[in-house]
């Protein structure tokens, strides 16, 4: 789809992917040229490599106030990384066939565990409640010996709401199973301090803090029992062979430094836009609701339910202006379904089509919101002019009964 | 985001004939259930020439669901209802200059909204007899319920046969496992097991066509074609061994020591060629250990 000039658009939707930092590009780009040594070799070309890499380390162990740099692997994202723990939990237990995630964990999670299903293995999902929350004596009543780990996402991508990881990851401690957390939205929105807590592991991806697409990275706590995905070679002490994407890592250093910098402003500035931007539009547009947990989430997140119309369209107005955002609403994915967040969460089907999330980042500003809020309301219009199910200035009385299609 | 043509995006931007038409006589509303769109159409259609004097509609869907419905009061606007009805969703979609296969549902619910007005119009009732599944095969834009419905009326076993009866997983391939999980679902309700080295049924492959597996079992298979009538003079045969065109049997029971064993050899022969369609030689198995000996 064209757009307008990419240069001036707004870019809200910084929880699919981020803009790699100007600083983050410039740390990276000697490893493509002078530095390409391979870091495993003993020469001066792969010295400087590896000892590049060594910073890396140390930079995102900073970021996650993880103990030890062994415990950072580099993978190549954040899938790759919550495939590599949940299937090396089976693999180093093989009594225990059960795993405890949720309903609106992402699909790297959530796709694995319903192949590891057909696999013979039995997986329970937790269930959230209308506003995006866990019930935490369902998920302690499941723990067992029979479970080879739990894997629970730190905040959810859609919503943005937060999951209460270090207190569930305690219970699994104290009842001797495994936790992993999918953390690729909370890692730099969030101050983490893994060695606080009983975090076996988690995985965050590079590119929703400012660094490339492609490079991610396992967080594997000492003395976990670990079985790699990828064999064949040193390299991450044994535990992901593979020629190291020595730029990447690089680069993802960089960012989680400056994600480190940044933790102050995400939490006050960036959350103010946020607010700013959802009271600005709740105000002018009529029947539309915040979904997931206003009152703990994500500082960058906001997701609105527009009743009546469908997100798609809404984006594709919103594109138009240069506005980029996002939506579960099922025609922006190709699938059946809208989002399994907002059905999980039992958002009316006319409302969790039209769910739209903005989410911001620290590049956004202040100006940009403002055009934002003013961009949304006749746009709400002018497609709730086009729906069956809204006449006027509202919706039809009984919108239910008065458009009740037959479905094919 | 989508490949959307020029003129879907100028159809969803710029509407024609949104809104409901005023004193409509008749309504269709549907929606599609894959997509949870919605729409509803209304018309004016003059009673004596039974034209469609004026559409109008009303849309709760994405930026496709729009632009075809647009389109479809376009075409139809002027039309007689009866040539209006064979108006399809291919029509509709090809005056939009195509839809992406995961949209092309939305020129369906177009040209079902249709069907309803007319009915509606008629003081019929109508019913949809169609039911859309997840898109399975993107490029050939097959769904997972055409693929059950197909596979459950026709028997088929493999995802080739699917493939020359749906059209899906004919292109690049990356839907043969889910192909497979349909198929697996379906025979385990005949209490059966999918068997994915299972050769399709009546249909000659080629000889590069066969993996080394395969043409073991089609050899077996040949063999089980003809055992029926080596039975019934009480021998029959055993496959030994299978090296490249060299294919090598014992004969069993009465065949053993039979004096037309030879001319048995050759009937067996002569159908293993043509049930392959590949040239092969039919050997007893003494002739594998005088070969190996002479080898050693």
């Amino acid at each position: 789809m064209s757009g307008t000039d990419k240069a001036e658009g707004i870019y809200l939707d910084n929880n699919a992917t981020t803009m790699v930092a100007p600083e983050v590009v410039e740390e990276m780009l000697p490893y493509f040229t002078e530095q390409f040594g391979n870091p495993s070799s003993l020469h001066q070309f792969g010295d400087k490599v590896g000892r590049a890499l060594k910073k890396a380390r140390k930079q995102v162990q900073t970021l996650l106030g993880a103990q030890y740099d062994s415990e950072i692997i580099f993978t190549s994202c954040g899938t790759e990384s919550d495939s590599t723990a949940i299937l090396s939990a089976l693999k180093a237990q093989p009594d225990r066939k059960e795993i405890i995630t949720t309903v609106v964990e992402h699909p790297a999670v959530l796709t694995l565990c319903e192949h590891l299903e057909k696999e013979g293995y039995k997986v329970h999902y937790l269930k959230v409640d209308s506003k995006g929350r866990l019930d935490i004596q369902e998920y302690y009543k499941l723990l067992s010996d029979n479970v080879a780990i739990v894997s629970v996402m730190w905040a959810n991508n859609e919503s943005g709401t937060l999951f209460p990881v270090e207190e569930m990851a305690e219970l699994a401690r104290q009842a001797g199973v495994l936790f992993h957390t999918d953390a690729v939205q909370a890692v730099s929105k969030l101050p983490i301090n893994l060695k606080d807590t009983c975090i076996d592991m988690l995985s965050l991806s590079g590119h929703k803090l400012h660094a490339p697409k492609g490079i991610g990275v396992l967080y594997l706590r000492r003395g976990v029992r670990f079985r790699p995905l990828l064999r064949g070679g040193h390299q991450e002490r044994g535990r992901r062979a593979g020629t190291e994407n020595a730029a990447s890592i690089v680069a993802l250093g960089k960012a989680c430094e400056m994600a480190m910098e940044a933790m102050e402003y995400e939490k006050s500035s960036v959350k103010a836009m946020r607010d700013h931007l959802e009271q600005g539009i709740l105000e002018k547009v009529s029947h539309c609701f915040v979904t997931g947990d206003p009152n703990n989430r994500l500082p960058n997140t906001c997701n609105i339910a527009f009743e009546y119309i469908e997100g798609e369209a809404i984006l594709l107005l919103l594109n138009k202006m240069g506005i980029a955002a996002s939506s579960g609403s099922a025609c922006t994915s190709g699938s059946l379904e809208p989002s399994h967040v907002m059905r999980a969460m039992d958002i009316p089907f006319t409302a969790a089509h039209g769910s739209v999330r903005l989410s911001l980042s620290r590049y956004n500003t202040m100006d940009e919101i403002e055009r934002v809020i003013e961009a949304v309301p006749p746009i709400v219009a002018q497609l709730r002019q086009l729906s069956p199910y809204w006449s006027g200035d509202g919706p039809v009385e009984e919108p239910e009964k008065a458009f009740a299609p037959s479905y094919a | 985001m989508w490949d959307y043509s020029e003129k879907v995006q100028e159809h969803f931007f710029s509407p024609r004939n949104a809104g409901a038409v005023d004193d409509a006589n008749a309504v269709g509303d549907v929606g599609s259930l894959s997509c949870g769109d919605a729409l509803r159409l209304t018309l004016k259609v003059d009673p004596d020439s039974e034209v469609i004097l004026d559409a109008g509609f009303q849309t709760f869907g994405c930026g496709s669901a729009i632009a075809s419905s647009s389109a479809l009061t376009e075409i139809i606007k002027g039309m007689k209802i009866d040539d209006a009805l064979s108006v399809s969703n291919q029509d509709i979609a090809d005056y939009l200059d195509g839809l992406p296969p995961e949209k092309m549902h939305c020129s369906v619910m177009g040209r079902e909204a249709l069907q309803a007005a007319v009915a509606n119009y008629r003081g019929e009732e109508w019913k949809d007899d169609h039911e859309e599944g997840a898109l399975i095969c993107k490029c050939f834009a097959i769904d997972e319920v055409m693929i059950e419905e197909t596979v459950r009326s026709n028997g088929l076993r493999t995802v080739e046969e699917v493939t020359n009866y749906t059209k899906a997983g004919g292109g690049c391939s990356a839907c043969h496992e889910g192909i497979e999980e349909i198929l697996t679902r379906i025979l385990a309700e005949k209490g059966e097991t999918f068997d994915p080295n299972a050769v399709a049924g009546e249909i000659k492959k080629p000889k590069s066509g066969l993996t080394n597996l395969q043409r073991m079992k089609r050899i077996e298979e040949l063999l089980d074609e003809i055992r029926p009538n080596l039975q019934r003079d009480h021998g029959d045969v055993e496959l030994v061994e299978v090296d490249g065109r060299y294919i090598y049997v014992k004969m069993i029971g009465a065949c053993a020591g039979c004096q037309m064993a030879a001319t048995t050899l050759g009937g067996i022969q002569q159908h293993l060629a043509e049930g392959l369609g590949e040239f092969i030689q039919v050997l007893p198995a003494e002739e594998l250990a005088r070969r190996a000996a002479m080898e050693a």
